[in-house]
């Protein structure tokens, strides 16, 4: 059972679900972020997800475009993260996954990328870049070194396109709830819970849902249809503050934010 | 025709080059949009439609004109100019926008989206827009608002909304970004009409098919004008639309040199240029694996050119594909070299060139000069100058200041 296999495993005997916060790595430098994946998994968070910064993110939305500008402009490179994590990950009780461009695991090789990946601690990747018709090369490096290539299905992915990328998925399935860019949304579109359901029944992969979600109403309506909830630009733009406030008081609102999140979470059975 | 002409595959790739590196929330959407090509392809009535907009609109075939008194400047062997910039609308892009508008219709869309750099393939798309009825929105990095004025004003006569882009360079590769994150959210209802040979599956093919009467009409003219065909072409390269239509129908002929041009900008420094194929690596940029500049991180890099259109740093899988294989040379052209061939086709010949086409007429002077008369050869002139004149007065203006003058 890969890392992450082992996280889910655990939840769905203790029936409770994932919470999976994103953040951007390097923003403002990766000191802060260091903290800051600790306090979110002092938080209790189940795994998180770390953006590696890159110059063209075209499924991005303004304020994660925004943090990896930030981070690239202090001349935040892979390396220098993965270099980062390799530090903390040891220490750190939950799993880290990698959102990754391919421009940049490509340029790195992709062997010599997830050997660096793993030898950080890191559990997957998640390249947001990547469908399945080309996504076999670094499948296939994943698989032979024990991390996860997770894979995206989106609301314009056809039901039996779907279900082919659920049986190309390690990991989990990462859900996009929205047919756009990643960003705090105030409504979650119609018909995605009817979506979410139909999925769950046709994999056995845990399925996590994200973009858009920065709500605790939000993560009530979902979180009984999927098995881990992902929040991404919510948690960026407290970081965007930075210049404003203390770093203690960004890490206060954030770990306030996660609280309240993670309380709309179904209670555990046990 | 030779296998290098059957290209691409199902997939997208021309040998290693292209595919289609997107996210998952577009790839029903090419699929559709290749689809939807498939079905034009094989429908007559599909070709008979552009090609009497190519004729009465467009006002093709454009001629093939000798420049005698270019010819005589240069010394050496006869230049032909292909005149795209007597296209309507002033270049070749209108080639393309026409028939994606046509596939944006049968596809049953209403509002089309377009990324510009010099504004040329902007004006194309929103004249094909208001031609067919159709919502327009035109994405312009803010460099490029400030050194192409007169093309937005003509965007926004011909009723299409001109969208600033502030990320990043400001320039080209913003404003494809920013193109594809708005089709991102948008892409039931709206065709993303990419203006390059560039981007992923099936728009290399798509963009280098509609182009392809560049090359079709050149080799005809060829044929009927000199009774042969020439023996070298050459054409200006960003993303490298105009030369992928004008060499795709020479392909097979291995008697006729290929010579793209690219714009060599300040110098040869990584940021000073944006000669891609000279020297970049391939990786992945905007969907598709071609050659790029990119740090060693693969963070796409900053580039330069005086060229606005050529300002881009990435290029068409294609011409990746034709650069591995030899068949075409690539070569490139400096900021200055560009302004001196700019004002020598002006004077000489009473033709204002676009600045990106400029970088191809420099090059061919020099090959000119470098071979005997008897020998042919033509040049794409993709595009009409009128937008630059502003830009190149400020310029020469300041045109001593301007690095390699010693060239």
């Amino acid at each position: 059972m890969s890392t992450i296999e082992k996280v889910f495993d655990k939840l769905r005997k203790t029936g409770r679900k994932a919470f999976m916060p994103f953040v951007t790595a390097g923003d403002p430098d990766l000191g802060f972020t260091t903290e800051l994946i600790q306090a979110l998994s002092d938080a209790g968070s189940s795994l998180i997800e770390v953006g590696v910064p890159y110059s063209d993110p075209i499924a991005d939305g303004p304020v994660i475009q925004a943090s990896y500008t930030r981070a690239l402009q202090r001349g935040v490179r892979s390396g220098d993260v993965l270099k980062s994590l390799a530090g903390i990950t040891p220490r750190l009780s939950t799993p880290v996954v990698l959102m990754v461009s391919y421009a940049i695991v490509f340029r790195r090789g992709l062997g010599e990328f997830v050997d660096q990946a793993g030898q950080a601690g890191v559990a997957g990747l998640i390249v947001p870049d990547l469908p399945i018709e080309e996504c076999e090369p670094l499948r296939e490096a994943c698989d032979q070194r024990g991390l996860d290539l997770v894979q995206l299905i989106t609301p314009t992915t056809p039901r039996p396109r779907a279900i082919r990328i659920a049986q190309a998925g390690r990991g989990f399935l990462y859900y996009v709830s929205v047919a756009g860019i990643t960003g705090e949304r105030r409504e979650l579109p119609k018909g995605l819970v009817e979506n979410l359901v139909w999925l769950r029944g046709q994999t056995s992969l845990p399925i996590c849902v994200g973009f858009g979600i920065s709500r605790p109403e939000h993560v009530r309506l979902l979180a009984p249809v999927v098995d881990g909830i992902i929040v991404g630009s919510a948690i960026v733009r407290h970081v965007a503050a930075i210049g404003e406030k203390p770093r203690s008081r960004i890490l206060e609102e954030v770990r306030d934010h996660v609280a309240e999140l993670i309380a709309a979470l179904p209670p555990s059975c046990d | 025709m030779g296998s290098v002409a059957d290209m691409p595959d199902a997939l997208g790739r021309f040998g290693n080059f292209g595919g289609r590196y997107v996210p998952e929330t577009l790839v029903h959407a090419l699929e559709e949009l290749d689809r939807e090509y498939s079905n034009a392809l094989a429908d007559p009535e599909f070709a008979a439609t552009l090609e009497s907009l190519y004729t009465h609109y467009v006002g093709r075939p454009s001629p093939l004109y000798y420049a005698e008194r270019l010819t005589d400047f240069c010394g050496g062997a006869r230049l032909f100019l292909k005149r795209e910039d007597l296209n309507h609308t002033g270049a070749h892009k209108i080639n393309n926008s026409l028939g994606q508008a046509l596939l944006t219709i049968r596809m049953g869309k209403r509002r089309v989206i377009a990324e510009t750099g010099a504004g040329q393939h902007g004006v194309a798309t929103a004249t094909a827009c208001a031609r067919f009825g159709l919502e327009c929105v035109v994405y312009m990095g803010e460099e490029d608002i400030r050194r192409q004025r007169p093309n937005v004003f003509n965007m926004q006569l011909l009723g299409a909304e001109v969208v600033p882009v502030v990320s990043g360079s400001k320039t080209l590769r913003d404003a494809i970004n920013e193109a594809l994150r708005d089709w991102m959210s948008s892409v039931e209802f709206t065709h993303y009409c990419l203006g390059s040979v560039t981007g992923p599956h099936p728009f290399p093919r798509i963009v280098r098919d509609f182009q392809s009467v560049i090359g079709k009409e050149t080799r005809r003219q060829c044929l009927e004008q000199l009774r042969r065909l020439p023996d070298l072409i050459v054409a200006c390269v960003g993303g490298g639309s105009n030369a992928a239509g004008m060499f795709y129908p020479f392909i097979g002929d291995e008697a006729v040199a290929l010579v793209g041009v690219e714009a060599g900008g300040r110098s040869a420094r990584l940021g000073d240029h944006a000669s891609t194929l000279l020297y970049g690596k391939p990786g992945v940029l905007h969907g598709s694996f071609s050659y790029v500049l990119q740090d060693e991180d693969g963070q796409t890099a900053d580039v330069h050119s005086i060229s606005a259109g050529l300002d881009y740093p990435g290029v068409g899988p294609e011409h990746s594909y034709w650069k591995e294989t030899g068949r075409v040379a690539y070569t490139s052209v400096s900021d200055r070299q560009a302004l001196e061939a700019f004002q020598t086709l002006a004077r000489l010949e009473g033709i204002l060139p676009a600045l990106e086409s400029a970088h191809a007429v420099s090059k061919a002077m020099e090959l000119a000069s470098q071979r005997s008369k008897e020998e042919i050869i033509v040049v794409c002139l993709s595009g009409r100058g009128d937008k630059d004149a502003q830009e190149v007065a400020r310029l020469l203006e300041k045109t001593d200041s301007l690095p390699g003058k010693n060239d």
